[in-house]
């Protein structure tokens, strides 16, 4: 009897996923039956799926052919360790957004339910396609699949002019991004016609080929990820789509592009060169620090969560840049600390970003509204939301003792050892590089209090707000199954690092798992409890015990007792929920003191004014040194090409006897 | 895990809340002095403590439960990080469960916390100090992890107790990136504990105050509670840099007699440093908040250039 290997049943489950969007198609408005039957089983494919992973991550690879495809050209299919990090974070983030979106779908917005549920589907088993794929063939499609079900997705409410821009910029992106990686593919095959992996890696390239085929992989990745300076899309994208899409997209979708530069970069490519690792640092530096200050300058919760996953997306770079650079010059110890890293940030960023975008998901329902200076005091009204938005908003800070801090902690932890690489000017470096994380991950609190503070606390800025309705069950649960993630990746490191290790060693030859594994499950040192080491659960039991004790002798000791009265305020009589700060003003002191970065628009008001106001408007510079002279060229071309159409058919017909005689004189035998 | 490491530990902890408000009341008394003004008692802080928590809380309207429970966290976090800075001995229990970055997040958490229970009450001044303390924050807190960095290259290790047990036993040399990483870290122990060159913590001037508007609404027992934790933050710093720059006379080893000797020493440095603290603000005046991200933009820069020295400058040890 043949066994059913781990990945025939990941098979099964992208088909499974592709039977419920089609299951969708068959009762197109029916909501109910959609929303309460159909997602809940996408949600328990999508467990199934991240515990296969989790259980493949212990297996050895495995690979299968199937018989669709081109003749002679069938997909290759294969599931090792690397592979399976991924769709475990796929799997096991999806369970959660696809409960949220159980509950989060309305009638009559745009795109039919039965529509959205399969282009969602489509989505998520194109996206285990790209994490399966062995060729790049199969790599490719699953690729586009994965694009143009995103596209439809993003442009659910087509009514909008701005959505339908946002979509078109996301689609021309990808595209651009598309044919770098095809060209990356094409480099590596090395004119031996050979499209699979396992033919890219026997190739061995010259330095300069593999150079070209890494930044080709670099640009075209890039583009999906959101890196300087193809991020544009992201910004526009994101808040243009429903929030469980946003979610799916910075949640995952991101994280499909990091997987294809590592895999290209540490895996079809063999030993990779030191330099390549110094420009993904420089561009992962600048993204971060791009992102970071952007978010903190947004007026709107959805484009600032946005450029806070270009953030996260820049640090996860320079994780792999160091990780390059490490394993460039065979220090296969703090290259797999810096890999770790990044495998840990993934899954991190995965877990509490798309918490956050589907926070704001329920406030956009309960409000209408997606602009911050319009919302406040929702803790009030939607207390559920209010308190798991903070498990979010404290794993994005990158502060103990959840999630995001053991990414951080590990990638500067790399940084500190560093000292000792053979490049005098590369030590140098490293260290100026880990002062900029620090000022990211510093700039990433003020984008993050910002958010929280502006939405979910002070006074409602607007009356429509007494209102709101805390989330449903689905939504809920689905919240709280992502903040359960973000809770697991930050009190248990030892365990996950343990568990995510075999793709460390499949990829690096050298792992943290023996020696994470001597110091006990409890306590994460990597390289040795005297060097460096951190006890989050230790630390949260410390934490919360002085806080239950705190507030157990002062009740004993003295009392307990609460009055109410108005607001103090220095004694000010006029207190309204509009001197609060806007989101404007909170980030003031951002835009004075890093103004250069910002391309602002800006109207003050005068003393003579009858109707003072007052406005702001910060923009991308990559946008206008970049993108509007790209455009402009690109029209110039089309009007000089369109001269060619006179609309006589004489015209056109000297046209093609022209090119025939050309083509005689080209082509003689 | 021994006894007399568990001993040391609790002993370190009751040191801290003890010492603290004493620090903070010996503070401004020495400035009061400097200032030719007649000086509060010594034990001022403890009378405005117990005094706070006598008092009925008095809760504006339109608070949520966040505020209610954030001065317990705050504090809870400042406890933590006195806990895990070695001021008697480092043989500490509790001392591998953060290291100096997990320290810098302990006090970014806190920060939080108090920055979003700020903006909790709606009105004017409290958005207004929570942003500022934000803004201090993001300029001080890479600051601060550059200086521990080049204490961590020293000596191979982020862990506080390594580090000390590194610098207090190593023979006496003079590291010029130690020098460079000193006078960062005074700049932003200045800027972190609201002291005079960035924020004045005697004052109610509304358009001056940054940690006095973020705790505005607050009384009672949560004021008392934040007040605690404020001195308790002073009195981790004041430790930390003691810890990392003047090391000596913190035992070693799990010797209680020694843990006894190392008390007189530690107060004497922390009396020593508080009237170096008090002399500071003294002779400056306090700076426009837009001066602040130079002043701790040159904090940084030092820092970085500490790490710079360390990596280039100084052969490996």
């Amino acid at each position: 009897m043949t066994q059913l290997l781990a990945i025939d049943a990941l098979l099964i489950a992208a088909c499974a996923w592709l039977a419920v969007g089609l299951a969708g198609l068959a009762a197109p408005r029916n909501l109910r039956f959609i929303s309460k039957t159909l997602f809940p089983v996408g949600a328990l494919v999508g467990l199934g799926v991240g515990l296969l992973a989790l259980f493949s991550l212990g297996q050895r690879p495995e690979t299968a052919v199937l018989a669709i495809g081109l003749p002679d050209l069938p997909f290759h299919l294969r599931l090792d360790k690397l592979t399976a990090v991924f769709v475990m974070l796929l799997g096991f983030v999806s369970v959660g957004i696809s409960i949220y979106a159980a509950g989060y779908f309305r009638k009559g917005e745009g795109t039919a339910p039965g529509l959205l549920c399969l282009e969602y589907h489509v989505f998520l088993a194109s996206m285990l396609m790209v994490l399966l794929a062995d060729d790049a063939y199969a790599f490719m499609v699953a690729w586009e699949c994965m694009a143009l079900s995103s596209f439809f997705l993003v442009t659910t409410d087509n009514r909008h002019a701005e959505i339908r821009r946002a979509g078109y910029l996301y689609l021309l992106i990808a595209h651009l991004g598309a044919i770098a990686i095809l060209l990356s593919f094409g480099v590596m095959t090395s004119g031996s016609g050979d499209y699979s992996f396992a033919g890219m890696r026997a190739q061995e390239l010259s330095p300069f080929w593999a150079s070209v085929a890494y930044l080709l992989a670099l640009v075209g990745f890039g583009a999906k990820a959101g890196l300087l300076p193809v991020h544009v899309w992201l910004p526009e994208a994101h808040p243009a789509a429903p929030s469980p899409v946003s979610a799916m997209m910075s949640g995952v979708m991101l994280k499909t592009a990091i997987y294809g530069l590592l895999r290209v970069s540490f895996d079809l490519l063999g030993t990779p060169l030191w330099w390549w690792g110094v420009v993904a640092l420089a561009v992962g530096l600048a993204t971060a620090l791009f992102g970071v200050l952007y978010s903190t300058v947004q007026s709107d919760m959805k484009r600032l969560l946005a450029y806070s996953s270009i953030e996260n997306i820049g640090l996860i770079v320079v994780g792999i840049g160091l990780t390059l650079i490490f394993h460039a010059y065979k220090m296969e110890g703090l290259a797999a600390l810096a890999l770790t890293a990044v495998f840990y940030h993934c899954l991190s960023h995965a877990g509490f970003k798309s918490l956050l975008f589907l926070a704001t998901g329920s406030v956009l329902h309960a409000t209408k509204e997606r602009s911050l200076g319009k919302l406040g005091g929702l803790i009030h009204r939607m207390p559920w939301v209010a308190w798991l938005a903070l498990v979010g908003v404290i794993a994005s800070t990158g502060l103990p003792p959840l999630s995001g801090f053991v990414s951080e902690w590990l990638l500067l932890q790399g940084f500190l050892f560093s000292p000792g690489l053979p490049h005098p000017w590369l030590n140098m470096v490293v260290p100026i590089a880990a002062a900029v994380i620090a000022l990211v991950a510093a700039l990433a609190g003020f984008a993050m209090v910002k958010f929280y503070g502006i939405i979910f606390l002070g006074q409602m800025r607007e009356e429509n707000l007494k209102e709101a309705h805390d989330a449903g069950p689905w939504e809920k649960a689905g919240l709280v199954w992502l903040a359960l993630i973000g809770f697991l990746l930050g009190l248990f490191p030892s365990s996950v690092i343990g568990v995510i290790d075999g793709a460390t060693k499949q990829m690096l030859g050298a792992g943290l798992g023996e020696r994470v594994r001597e110091q006990g499950w409890w306590m994460l040192a990597p390289i040795s409890a005297e060097r460096a080491s951190y006890e989050p659960l230790i630390f949260l039991v410390t934490i919360v015990l002085s806080v239950y004790l705190g507030k157990q002798i002062v009740r004993r000791l003295y009392h307990g007792r609460v009055r109410r009265s108005p607001a103090w305020d220095c004694g000010y009589v006029f207190q309204s929920s509009r001197a609060q700060d806007t989101a404007e003003g909170f980030s003031q002191p951002i835009r004075r003191i890093f103004e250069p970065a910002f391309r602002m628009d800006r109207h003050f008001p005068t003393g003579r004014d009858e109707k003072p106001y007052y406005t702001v408007k910060v923009e991308d510079h990559f946008w206008h040194w970049l993108y509007v002279p790209v455009a402009r060229a690109a029209e110039f071309v089309s009007k000089l090409i369109t001269r060619l159409q006179g609309g006589r058919i004489s015209v056109y017909l000297m046209y093609s006897f022209l090119t025939l005689i050309i083509l005689l004189l080209v082509a003689r035998p | 895990m021994t006894v007399a490491g568990l001993f040391g530990q609790l002993l370190a902890i009751v040191l801290a809340l003890v010492l603290a408000p004493l620090l903070t009341g010996w503070v401004n008394q020495c400035r009061a002095w400097m200032q030719n003004r007649s000086a509060p008692p010594l034990l001022q802080s403890y009378y405005m403590l117990h005094k706070l928590f006598l008092k009925d809380v008095v809760l504006a309207h339109g608070t949520s439960s966040f505020f209610r429970t954030a001065p317990y966290v705050i504090f809870g976090c400042m406890l933590l990080a006195c806990a895990i800075v070695p001021t008697l001995s480092t043989d500490l229990p509790l001392a591998p469960s953060a290291d100096t970055i997990a320290l810098v997040g302990v006090f970014g958490l806190a920060r939080i916390f108090i920055s979003l229970a700020a903006m909790d009450i709606g009105t004017s001044f409290g958005t207004l100090g929570g942003r500022r303390e934000m803004l201090i924050g993001f300029l001080a807190e890479p600051a601060l992890l550059m200086v521990i960095f080049t204490t961590a290259l020293i000596s191979q290790s982020t862990s506080v107790a390594t580090i000390v047990e590194t610098l207090a036993h190593r023979d006496f040399v003079i590291y010029p990136s130690l020098a460079f990483a000193g006078v960062a870290f005074t700049f932003v122990s200045f800027a972190e504990n609201a002291r005079v060159p960035v924020d004045n913590p005697a004052t109610h001037l509304e358009l001056t105050m940054i940690h006095e508007a973020m705790i505005l609404e607050y009384s009672g027992r949560h004021l008392a509670l934040i007040e605690l934790a404020a001195s308790l933050k002073l009195y981790a710093y004041s430790c930390l840099g003691l810890a990392l720059f003047f090391p000596w006379g913190i035992a070693a080893g799990e010797n209680p007699l020694g843990l006894l000797a190392a008390i007189p020493m530690l107060v004497f440095k922390l009396a020593v440093g508080g009237a170096f603290l008090a002399g500071i603000e003294t002779i400056n005046a306090k700076m426009r908040i837009f001066r602040a991200p130079e002043f701790l933009g040159t904090a940084f820069l030092l820092a970085v250039l500490g790490l710079l020295v360390r990596l280039l400058l100084e052969t490996r040890v």
